[in-house]
C-alpha cells in the first residue's frame, strides 16, 4: 500500500513536469501552428543554466530559476523573431528550422559543459517531508512541484481572466480573424513562444538537481511532451494538463512495476491509437490542418 | 524530364568514374564510399514516399527493420547472405504495409507524428527485447556474402573494394527502378496526389492505396540499403537507426532540394563530402547541419539543384534583363515554399 501512494506521490511531480513542457507546446502550436521539435532542447538548457548559476557560480536555487526562466524566455523570443516568424505560411518550415536549432543547441551545450560529462547538480534543498508513515516527498521536489503548479495557475489565470490571455486564444482559435479584429498577430505570437519557451526553462531548471544534466537530455523529454500534446488534443490547454496527469501516473506506475522502455513503448503505442480513432485528442474539438 | 544530349555521355563519364574510383582511395575513403552508396539508396528511396507530399519520420528506422531482418535470417535462420538481403527489404516492405492501414488515416502533422511514434516503438522493442534483437548492444558479427566465381576463386566480401563494387551495382539498379517508377503512370499519380489531391480523388484515383503503395516501395529500398549496410559493417544496432539519423536524411533531402530526382542525391553527397573533409569537425558536425539545414530553408527552397537557376536568375537581373526567371526551368512549384492543397 505504502509503495502505491509513494508512486503515486512521484507520478503528482511527473504530472507537473510534463504539464509544463506540455503546455508550452500546444501554446506554440495553437498560435503558430508550428510543432517545436526543439521544445526539449530548450528544456536542456534550462538545467544547463541551473548547473551554471546554482552549482558553479553560487547562486540561490530559486535565483538560479528566475535566470534559466528569463534567459530561456529570451532564447524563445528571439527564435519567434528569426526562425518562426519568416515562416508563417509554412509550417514545415517552421518545424524544420527548430530542428535546426535542435542541433544547434545540443552542440554548445556539449562545448559549453564538456563533452561526454554530465553536470551533477546538488539538491539546494535537503531532507524530505514525511506525508504518511512510508511515504514521503524529498523537498527538492516539493519546491519544484510547487513552482510548477503555481505557475500552470498564473499561466491559466492569464490566459481565461485577462484581456491579453483572451487574444492569445483568439488567435489560436482563427488567425485572419483575430487579425480583422485588431489583434498584433506578431506580438502574440512572440509572447506564446516566449511563455511556452520559459516554461520549458523553468521545467529544465527544477529539474537539473534530480537527475543528471546533459546535452541529450532532451530527447526522452520530447517524446513524452509529444505523447501528451497529442493524447490531450494538439489544441486543447486543458487537454493537455489533463493528459499530462494521466501519462505521468500511467508511465510511473508501469517503470515502478514493470520497466521504462516499456512505459514509454506503450505510451507511443496510446498516443497512435488515439491518432487513429480520434485524432483530435481526449478533450480537443478542432482538427487544424 | 527531357533527355538533353549530354545526358547519356554525362552517365557514362559518372558510371566510368564511380568504377574507378575505389583505386585512388584510401582505406577508411572506401569505407565512406559504401556508405555514402547506401544513404543514396535510402534519400532516393526517400523522395518517392516525399512524391505523394507526405513526410515521414520512420523510414530510417524501416531501413534498420531491414537491417535487423536480413542480419537475424542470415545468422539464425542460416539463410545464404544473398537470400537473406532481399528477404531484410521484403520484411521492411511487410512492415510499412502494416504502418500503413493506421498511418494513412492520417496526413500532414498527424501523419509525422504519428509515423515519429510508430518508429520510436519498433525502435525500443529492439532495445527491449534481448532475444532475438540483441537489446541496446544489437546484432554482432553479421556474415558477410560468400560468392565463388569458377576461375576465379572465392570473393573477398569483407573487403572493402569488392563490397564497393557489390553495393555500387545494387544501388545502380534500385536508383533505376525508381527512377523509371517516378516517370511511369503509377509516379505521375503520386505527384498529382501530392498538388491536387481532391481533384486526383475527383477522377477516380484512389488516394489511400497510392499512398500506400510508395511507403511500401519505398521502405523495401531503404530496407534494402540497411540489408547492404549491416553485411558490410557486420553490426546492427537501435542507436544506428535513431531520430538523429532519420533528422540527417530529411536535412540532406531538403538541403539538396526534393523537386527532382536527383535532388536529394546531390544534397548527401555534397554534404557527406564536407563532412568527410573536416572530420576533424566532428564534434561540431550536427551545428553545422544545423546552420546548413536553416540557411537551406532560408535562401534556398529549392535546395541546392535550385542553385544554378538562381544564379542565373541573378546575373540576368544585374545585366538588367529584369524578366523573371522561373527558379531553374523546373515546372514544379518549390516544395516546402508553397502552401500544399489538400
Amino acid at each position: 500500500m505504502d509503495i502505491i501512494l509513494q508512486t503515486c506521490v512521484n507520478a503528482l511531480v511527473a504530472s507537473a513536469f510534463f504539464a509544463l513542457m506540455a503546455v508550452g507546446l500546444v501554446l506554440i502550436f495553437g498560435v503558430m501552428g508550428i510543432i517545436n521539435f526543439a521544445h526539449g532542447e530548450l528544456y536542456m538548457v534550462g538545467a544547463y543554466l541551473v548547473w551554471y548559476f546554482y552549482a558553479s557560480q553560487g547562486w540561490p536555487f530559486l535565483a538560479a530559476v528566475l535566470a534559466a526562466f528569463l534567459i530561456v524566455t529570451v532564447i524563445g523570443l528571439l527564435m519567434e523573431r528569426t526562425l518562426f516568424r519568416p515562416m508563417r505560411d509554412n509550417p514545415l518550415g517552421g518545424l524544420i528550422n527548430s530542428i535546426g536549432l535542435l542541433f544547434i543547441l545540443q552542440v554548445l551545450a556539449v562545448q559549453v559543459g564538456g563533452v561526454g560529462l554530465m553536470k551533477n547538480v546538488p539538491p539546494a534543498y535537503r531532507g524530505s517531508l514525511d506525508l504518511l508513515p512510508g511515504v514521503s516527498i524529498g523537498n527538492q521536489r516539493l519546491v519544484a512541484l510547487v513552482i510548477a503548479a503555481a505557475l500552470l495557475v498564473c499561466i491559466w489565470y492569464f490566459l481565461t481572466r485577462t484581456k491579453v490571455g483572451w487574444a492569445l486564444r483568439a488567435v489560436a482559435q482563427d488567425r485572419d480573424a483575430a487579425a480583422l479584429q485588431g489583434i498584433n498577430i506578431d506580438r502574440i505570437s512572440m509572447l506564446a513562444m516566449g511563455l511556452g519557451a520559459g516554461m520549458a526553462g523553468v521545467a529544465g531548471a527544477l529539474i537539473a538537481p534530480l537527475t543528471r544534466v546533459e546535452p541529450y537530455m532532451g530527447h526522452g523529454v520530447i517524446i513524452t511532451a509529444f505523447i501528451v500534446t497529442i493524447v490531450g488534443g494538439i489544441g486543447s490547454l486543458s487537454g493537455a494538463v489533463l493528459a499530462a496527469v494521466l501519462y505521468a501516473f500511467f508511465h510511473t506506475f508501469v517503470t515502478t512495476y514493470w520497466n521504462g522502455t516499456v512505459a514509454t513503448m506503450m505510451g507511443l503505442l496510446i498516443m497512435l491509437v488515439v491518432l487513429i480513432v480520434k485524432p483530435t485528442g481526449i478533450m480537443g474539438t478542432r482538427v487544424s490542418e | 524530364m527531357k533527355p538533353s544530349k549530354l545526358a547519356l555521355p554525362a552517365l557514362f563519364a559518372l558510371a566510368v568514374f564511380m568504377v574507378a574510383l575505389p583505386f585512388g582511395l584510401k582505406l577508411h575513403q572506401q569505407d565512406f564510399m559504401i556508405s555514402l552508396l547506401v544513404w543514396i539508396l535510402v534519400v532516393s528511396s526517400y523522395r518517392l514516399m516525399a512524391l505523394t507530399g507526405e513526410y515521414s519520420l520512420v523510414h530510417v528506422v524501416l531501413m534498420g527493420a531491414g537491417a535487423y531482418g536480413s542480419a537475424l535470417l542470415a545468422k539464425l535462420a542460416g539463410f545464404s547472405v544473398w537470400l537473406a538481403m532481399p528477404c531484410g527489404a521484403l520484411v521492411a516492405a511487410g512492415l510499412a504495409a502494416a504502418l500503413s492501414f493506421p498511418l494513412f488515416r492520417m496526413s500532414g502533422f498527424y501523419f509525422l507524428i504519428g509515423s515519429f511514434a510508430a518508429g520510436e516503438a519498433i525502435r525500443l522493442s529492439w532495445t527491449y527485447f534481448t532475444v532475438p534483437f540483441g537489446g541496446p548492444k544489437g546484432i554482432k558479427l553479421i556474415p558477410s556474402p560468400e560468392l565463388t566465381l569458377p576461375g576465379v576463386g572465392p570473393i573477398a566480401f569483407y573487403e572493402p573494394i569488392p563490397y564497393y563494387y557489390l553495393t555500387l551495382i545494387i544501388v545502380s539498379i534500385s536508383l533505376y527502378i525508381l527512377y523509371r517508377l517516378e516517370n511511369s503512370r503509377i509516379g505521375l499519380t503520386m505527384n498529382a496526389i501530392h498538388w491536387r489531391a481532391p481533384l486526383a480523388e475527383s477522377v477516380g484515383v484512389d488516394t489511400w492505396r497510392y499512398r500506400a503503395l510508395a511507403f511500401v516501395i519505398a521502405s523495401f529500398f531503404a530496407g534494402l540499403a540497411g540489408a547492404l549496410f549491416c553485411h558490410y559493417y557486420g553490426t546492427a544496432n537501435p542507436s544506428q537507426f535513431d531520430v538523429a539519423a532519420m533528422v540527417y536524411v530529411l536535412i540532406w533531402v531538403i538541403v539538396g532540394g526534393v523537386s527532382r530526382f536527383s535532388g536529394p542525391i546531390v544534397g548527401v553527397v555534397v554534404l557527406s563530402v564536407l563532412n568527410e573533409l573536416f572530420r576533424e569537425a566532428e564534434q561540431w558536425r550536427p551545428l553545422i547541419y544545423g546552420c546548413i539545414l536553416i540557411a537551406a530553408m532560408f535562401y534556398l527552397p529549392d535546395g541546392l539543384i535550385g542553385l544554378p537557376g538562381r544564379i542565373r536568375g541573378w546575373l540576368d537581373a544585374r545585366r538588367g534583363a529584369g524578366a523573371m526567371v522561373p527558379g531553374d526551368g523546373s515546372e514544379k512549384p518549390a516544395d516546402f515554399a508553397s502552401s500544399k492543397q489538400r
